[in-house]
């Protein structure tokens, strides 16, 4: 279980997260919503220790993640913006991730799922942005982690590998694993999500289900209640 | 082999592949080769070379030092999702960046010279002098520049501190230094001059190629007090450990910074 324990965090003088607790338990899978600047990126790298809180502490199965690298060895994350040194083949980018984990990856079955498998001896500047995506999410999920982050899985995506990556995410919860994403397709939350977490100016505005969502601001669908979140505050994204 | 060789060797892969380190690697060859077939003998291209080694090597040192940094800032925030120390990333990638600019540069001006009859010749200890000065300028401003990338995350202040600091170090430095002399002529400043010598790596490299080179009298007087000073056993110590400072400081705090800051 990941928990997430009165976490603050400033960059100079701004707040960026303001007291966040959170429990992220096994078999479900949360989508962190909320406008530009909320603090969702900062939630997510908190939690990889790619930010040192200000207060406050992420765990992971009960250990702390500051200066803890081990937190991370059942962590698969897959980056928004997937961005890989362009000299190395692809083969040599899972071989590294592979070794600096030190754990047997199973990339192959990913390639095949994602139709890459020419791609493995390319050179990663010579991939298309979507390759790069690809690669990233094989990165992310070649080591059946128990635990995925996901920043806009679906992004950059042609449709076939957007259904698979859905369809994966839904076997992966199946498998008892957590997973965590962010997301600006309401069609991803909705197919997705077992639970939805709104982030407001650092603090969790909102966590539950999308129907206690829906229940909470008097709406039909997923589009509507997400939108009366945005629009009660003001906010225009 | 662990984490920190990992990345070093990732790195290092890399940027012997990149094409800009091949371009570097390329402009050495060239000049070179041109400079050894125009000249009568291997010591007036080696002071040919000298002043290109040491207005290029640190120029091409604190463009690539930063520019990597920056261009690979989201790798670096994958490498660090893995469960490895900061240390062994940034380390480990600010080496490899380093060495692989350093081997250019020994490849770029070593195969020329080697295949011009250098093993024959009487100026292999004034090449060799000419060699590890320049791999010191290559690994001192590759890792000064990264350094400076890692403590500023707007990368045109990056860059743009970087570049600063070399034409700083490279140009404006001397001129002071000049003016320095030139107000304070009529006062023993050769202790201070060197002090102010020791500070500069690029000014410590050039005088201790042109010590070996034996030209220090173009220096004029100045250059005769660094002969009697560099030339002697402290001196040349000293100008090591200073050379070695210079090397090793901006890793420490690499290091350090890497630790704390948040990506």
């Amino acid at each position: 279980m990941i928990e997430i324990v009165g976490l603050e965090k400033k960059f100079k003088k701004k707040s960026v997260l303001k007291g966040v607790d959170l429990k992220l338990e096994p078999g479900k899978s949360y989508a962190i919503l909320g406008p530009n600047g909320s603090g969702k990126s900062t939630l997510i790298k908190s939690i990889l220790g790619l930010v040192n809180p200000t207060s406050g502490n992420v765990y992971v199965d009960g250990e702390s993640v500051k200066n803890n690298p081990n937190t991370r060895i059942d962590i698969g994350y897959m980056p928004q913006i997937a961005k890989f040194p362009a000299n190395l083949t692809v083969r040599e980018l899972f071989s590294l991730i592979e070794k600096l984990r030190g754990k047997k990856a199973e990339p192959d079955y990913y390639m095949k799922a994602f139709r890459m498998e020419e791609y493995l001896d390319y050179k990663l500047g010579q991939l298309s942005g979507g390759t790069v995506q690809k690669v990233s999410a094989v990165a992310a999920l070649m080591f059946n982690p128990s635990y995925v982050i996901l920043d806009e899985p679906t992004v950059g995506l042609d449709p076939v590998s957007r259904m698979f990556m859905k369809k994966e995410i839904k076997t992966l919860k199946k498998q008892q694993k957590t997973i965590l994403f962010t997301s600006h397709l309401l069609t991803d939350i909705e197919d997705l999500a077992n639970e939805v977490i709104f982030l407001l100016e650092g603090v969790v505005y909102f966590k539950g289900t999308p129907y206690e969502l829906s229940v909470k601001t008097q709406t039909e669908n997923l589009e509507e209640a997400i939108a009366q979140l945005f629009l009660k505050e003001g906010i225009n994204e | 082999m662990n984490n920190f060789w990992r990345v070093f060797k990732i790195t290092f892969t890399d940027v012997i592949r990149s094409k800009w380190n091949i371009g570097f690697l390329l402009f050495f060859l060239g000049l070179a080769f041109a400079l050894l077939h125009f000249s009568d003998n291997l010591s007036k291209a080696l002071i040919s070379i000298l002043n290109v080694v040491l207005f290029i090597v640190p120029l091409m040192g604190a463009i690539m030092g930063s520019m990597y940094f920056y261009n690979s800032i989201d790798f670096i925030d994958l490498l660090l999702a893995q469960p490895l120390k900061r240390s062994s990333v940034f380390l480990g990638q600010s080496m490899g960046l380093s060495l692989g600019i350093a081997l250019s540069y020994l490849l770029g001006i070593g195969i020329p010279f080697l295949s011009f009859g250098l093993m024959e010749s009487a100026d292999i200890f004034n090449f060799f002098s000419l060699l590890v000065s320049g791999v010191f300028l290559a690994v001192i401003f590759t890792a000064f520049s990264y350094m400076i990338a890692i403590f500023n995350p707007d990368k045109v202040k990056g860059i743009g501190i970087a570049l600063l600091s070399w034409l700083v170090l490279s140009v404006v430095y001397d001129g002071l230094f000049l003016i320095y002399l030139m107000v304070f002529s009529e006062y023993p400043v050769e202790k201070h001059a060197i002090v102010i010598a020791l500070l500069n790596p690029i000014d410590l490299a050039r005088i201790m190629t042109m010590l070996k080179l034996d030209i220090a009298a173009l220096l004029g007087y100045t250059g005769a007090v660094f002969k009697s000073f560099f030339g002697s056993c402290l001196g040349l110590m000293l100008s090591t450990l200073a050379m070695l400072f210079w090397a090793v400081f901006p890793f420490v705090f690499i290091s350090r910074k890497g630790n704390k800051r948040d990506f």
